[in-house]
């Protein structure tokens, strides 16, 4: 072939060399399971709406995050975020401040005024769901996206379990609550208030229900048998709390013991000081290390003044005073009695011993299994009464909002599954993204973002909430500490990286393709990801 | 400073491309649109790092000359995989001529260009360590002495990879050829001898001399594009681990630069008119254990025994480095 002065070589030529036939192995995309992900109980996909809102589009992130939790405004505030322990990011600074991300787009969702839609047409099928506490909610909110009519029968006054009369306001302001629980009714979902369940089966049968969610939760305050003068004045957490919903504050007096460890105590304790007593004191039998209330609860107790009394029980009550006695950790952990005994001075006692299911509702219903007081369900969240499903509180759980937003979610796709005759088979989980699997090189130091709080005084005498929002910039920033474990984010490392020019970029949101027609499979892409979402595996020859 | 730090969106400055970035702030490897000067169905080995960095800086200076360039090339294996007859991986003019005379050749170009009237095409040479610091020295010294408006690109492997890993006057102390034998009382190549040819190239006062890491993208596209903007000779002395050569992974060859430069043993420097300007700070120290291991070449150093005296002479190498180019 002819060619002009000095020019030999065809541009382009090289292209007939398949240097792909080298390859011993092949890069592979994939998207593993990340451990934020794989840590919440309601199945968020935490760094699937984070990707979102790392590129500022608030409202897609809040679309990804709605379709496992309708309730992102709340959960950012009472979750206690097993999601951020298991973050990645703790290990190179500090856990994505997920929560406050999550609060932030909830909120923005409500001042934007966005609004779930239900995009599927009506199935025809009837769900009863017993109880408007979180779980019930969950369930209600994706048994209607999937298509359903749901009624939801609520016993109280007003819908939200005990988000509402449990969770002090201070740390949920009941706005939130109403604004969220309202955008859940706007699709469409019935909630009867006022209208308790005494007998599941007649209740069933006379809305003509098809199936039923039961979640009904967990309000009996246990009692400790303690020899008591008349006078004495001995309350349960649960009511006090409650109480606060009421229109007649709860009458505790200057001095306040609360009796537990949990966070149901602390919660009591930080009301009772709000509500002007002098000194609320936390009586709990074991160290402050084996307190199964959450560690930063406890802090933010201690910021407000109350106090705490460790390794001590309560005896005996008397009129205006209460023996208590001092204990010791055995060797296996147990706290066991020393014999010494202490008088404390009080108005009343705040027994916040945990709670038990109230089951009544359950009489006559063939079936069921009971064991510990709570109902026992199967891995779909159906109780042993084919088309009664339960979950949250009243079945064996860890007893947090979290996870009764998750029962509510999974029960719905197994009531949906179970009302067509099938079964509900959950998409296989994606092998988790380790921090091994990172390459942590390539993520810029960041420090996570700080929440304001509430200054002292106004913690200590209203019932303002104590923990403030991320203003715009901060969520942000905080979104963009994300790593994207196991999922990639279009760093374009891959595309860069390749000495063979094998790696094709789709464009924005589109990935990348590997060409394995010149790919020599040196696996510099997968060692260069930062994110570890490139596997090189064995090429069969 | 060559480059303005990235801060804060979530990879920073670190990764090759950034969806949250301006497409303009992005580095030109994450252009769809990139030249891709050295494409597909070229014969280098797995994971060479003398192919990436010639596309990273080819690429480079394809944008900054608005695709106006011809580069000159020297024997070695950049010329040997990328153009073995009827066949070239190269999408720029591209010339070959011998092992020791790019520079020459280049120089040629320019002032034909000149001559022409064609003040606006960019004339780049490129070759190995060999070709540049040892047998085309004296043609790339005159190139300077006589500031001829070339870039001269100078692909750092530390040997003469092209004829089968033979020591070059780049070769460190210590590393393993296969003619610095790992025997006797000094195993590879002796402590003390060698040139430092960005320093040198630095004594005749040219307009720019920077060193580069493929390690180090966007430093290395900044310090490109700047070179290309120059007028005058130019120097750009870029590190490329080499698989084969070094006895690394294929995959390890950004993880080998990488320790080359935290460790403070290749630092990355930029240079005008003989005087340091500027220097890339170490990000997280490494020991320089952390790259000799990497490396088969240095394996004498830790077996059957760790051979301590002689790394702690290479720690002091990399310490000089750190203090001399204030690297912290
Ligand atoms: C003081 C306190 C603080 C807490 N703080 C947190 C926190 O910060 N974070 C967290 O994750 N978890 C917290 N929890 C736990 C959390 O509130 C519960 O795990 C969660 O609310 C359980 O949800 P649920 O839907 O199962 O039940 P509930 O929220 O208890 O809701 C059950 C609903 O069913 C209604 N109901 C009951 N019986 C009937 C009937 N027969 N007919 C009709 N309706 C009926 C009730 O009135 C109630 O509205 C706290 C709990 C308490 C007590
Ligand atoms: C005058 C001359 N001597 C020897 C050779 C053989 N030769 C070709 S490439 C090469 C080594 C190249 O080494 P280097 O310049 O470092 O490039 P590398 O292959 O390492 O990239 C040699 C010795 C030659 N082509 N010309
Ligand atoms: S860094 Fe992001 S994806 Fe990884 S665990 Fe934390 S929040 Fe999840
Ligand atoms: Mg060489």
């Amino acid at each position: 072939m002819r060619k002009p002065f000095a020019i030999t070589l065809d541009v382009g030529s090289s292209l007939a060399n398949h240097t792909g036939t080298w390859r011993t192995q092949r890069p592979v995309y994939l998207d593993r399971l990340p451990p934020c992900n794989h840590a919440c109980p309601a199945g968020e996909n935490i760094q699937g709406w984070l990707y979102h809102a790392e590129s500022g589009d608030y409202e897609r992130a809040w679309r990804e995050l709605v379709l496992n939790n309708p309730l992102p405004a709340v959960m950012g505030r009472v979750c206690y975020h097993p999601c951020e322990s298991a973050c990645n990011r703790g290990r190179l600074d500090a856990a994505v401040s997920i929560h406050a991300v999550e609060r932030f787009l909830g909120d923005e969702a409500l001042a934007r005024g966005w609004r779930f839609d239900v995009g599927v047409p009506d199935s025809g099928r009837r769900v009863l769901v017993v109880g408007a506490g979180p779980s019930g909610l969950s369930a209600a909110y994706h048994l209607r996206r999937l298509g359903h009519a749901v009624t939801i029968q609520e016993a109280g006054p007003l819908p939200g379990g005990m988000m509402r009369f449990g969770i002090p306001k201070y740390r949920l302001p009941r706005d939130v609550l109403d604004a969220e629980v309202a955008r859940i009714a706007a699709m469409g979902v019935e909630i009867r208030l006022n209208h308790r369940v005494d007998d599941l089966l007649a209740a069933m049968k006379a809305g003509g229900f098809d199936a039923v969610f039961l979640a009904v939760g967990a309000h009996v305050g246990r009692r400790a048998y303690l020899p008591a003068g008349d006078a004495a004045r001995i309350l349960d957490a649960v009511s006090v709390l409650r109480g606060m919903e009421g229109d007649e504050r709860p009458q505790l007096g200057r001095r306040v013991l609360v009796y537990g460890g949990g966070n149901t105590a602390l919660d009591v304790a930080r009301t009772a000081k709000r509500l002007g007593a002098a000194e609320a004191i936390v009586v709990y039998r074991r160290t402050r290390e084996r307190m199964p209330a959450h560690d930063s609860e406890v802090a933010e107790a201690m910021e407000e003044g109350v106090l705490f009394k460790w390794l001590s029980t309560i005896k005996q009550a008397g009129d205006a005073s209460f023996t208590v006695e001092k204990m010791r950790l055995d060797d296996k952990g147990f706290p066991q009695p020393t014999g010494e005994l202490e008088t404390i001075e009080a108005d009343s006692l705040v027994l916040a011993l945990g709670q038990d299911v109230d089951l009544a509702l359950l009489d006559g219903v063939p079936g069921l299994e009971i064991v510990d007081g709570v109902v026992e369900v199967d891995a779909n969240m159906m109780t042993g009464h084919p088309g009664i499903f339960a979950g949250g509180d009243m079945v064996p759980s860890e007893r947090t909002v979290t996870v009764a937003i998750g029962h509510g979610k999974k029960a719905a796709r197994n009531v949906d599954a179970w009302l067509r005759g099938e079964r509900y088979v959950p998409p296989e989980k994606h092998a988790l993204a380790a921090f091994e699997t990172l390459n942590t090189w390539y993520y810029t130091d960041a420090p996570q973002r700080v929440q304001p709080t509430l200054d002292a005084v106004r913690r200590q005498s209203t019932f303002d909430e104590v923990i403030g929002g991320l203003d715009e910039s901060n969520a942000l920033f905080e979104a963009r500490r994300c790593l994207s474990c196991g999922n990639c984010f279009e760093c374009d490392n891959c595309y860069g990286v390749c000495p063979d020019n094998a790696v094709v970029k789709l464009g924005p949101g589109r990935r990348f393709a590997f060409n394995h027609d010149y790919c020599k499979g040196c696996g510099l892409c997968a060692e260069e990801c930062p994110c570890g979402a490139i596997a090189m595996v064995p090429e069969t020859i | 400073m060559a480059m303005q730090p990235v801060k804060f969106y979530q990879t920073g400055t670190f990764t090759v491309g950034n969806r949250l970035l301006d497409e303009s702030e992005r580095s030109v490897q994450a252009n769809m649109r990139r030249t891709n000067s050295l494409n597909s169905g070229h014969r280098a080995c797995q994971g060479c790092g003398e192919a990436l960095g010639a596309r990273y800086a080819i690429d480079a200076a394809m944008r900054a000359a608005a695709n106006r360039l011809v580069a000159a090339n020297a024997t070695g294996c950049l010329e040997v995989f990328s153009t073995p007859y009827p066949e070239t991986s190269w999408q720029v003019p591209w010339i070959h001529s011998l092992f020791g005379n790019a520079a020459a050749v280049a120089s040629g170009i320019a002032a034909a260009m000149r001559v022409k009237g064609r003040g606006d095409v960019r004339v780049i040479a490129q070759g190995g360590d060999g070709g540049t610091t040892d047998i085309g020295f004296g043609c790339l010294s005159g190139m300077f002495e006589r500031n001829d408006d070339v870039l001269y690109i100078c692909y750092d492997n530390e040997a003469y990879m092209n004829t089968g890993v033979q020591r070059s006057s780049a070769t460190p102390p210590a590393a393993r050829t296969a003619t610095t034998a790992a025997a006797g009382p000094e195993p590879g190549n002796v402590f003390g001898t060698g040139k430092n040819l960005p320093l040198i190239a630095m004594a005749h006062g040219i307009p720019y001399v920077a060193t580069a890491s493929v390690a180090n993208l966007r430093d290395l596209e900044a310090k490109v594009t700047r070179a290309t903007g120059i007028q005058g000779a130019r120097y750009i002395h870029i590190h490329v681990p080499c698989p084969l050569g070094w006895g690394s992974a294929p995959s390890d060859t950004i993880k080998v630069a990488r320790a080359a430069v935290e460790s403070g043993l290749f630092p990355l420097i930029e240079a005008e008119l003989g005087e340091i300007t500027d220097r890339v700070r170490i990000r997280r120290r490494v020991p320089v254990e952390d790259y000799l291991r990497l490396q088969k070449r240095f394996a004498h150093l830790f077996a059957p025994r760790e051979d301590t005296a002689r790394i702690a002479l290479i720690q002091a190498i990399a310490d000089r480095n750190i203090e001399r180019f204030d690297l912290l």
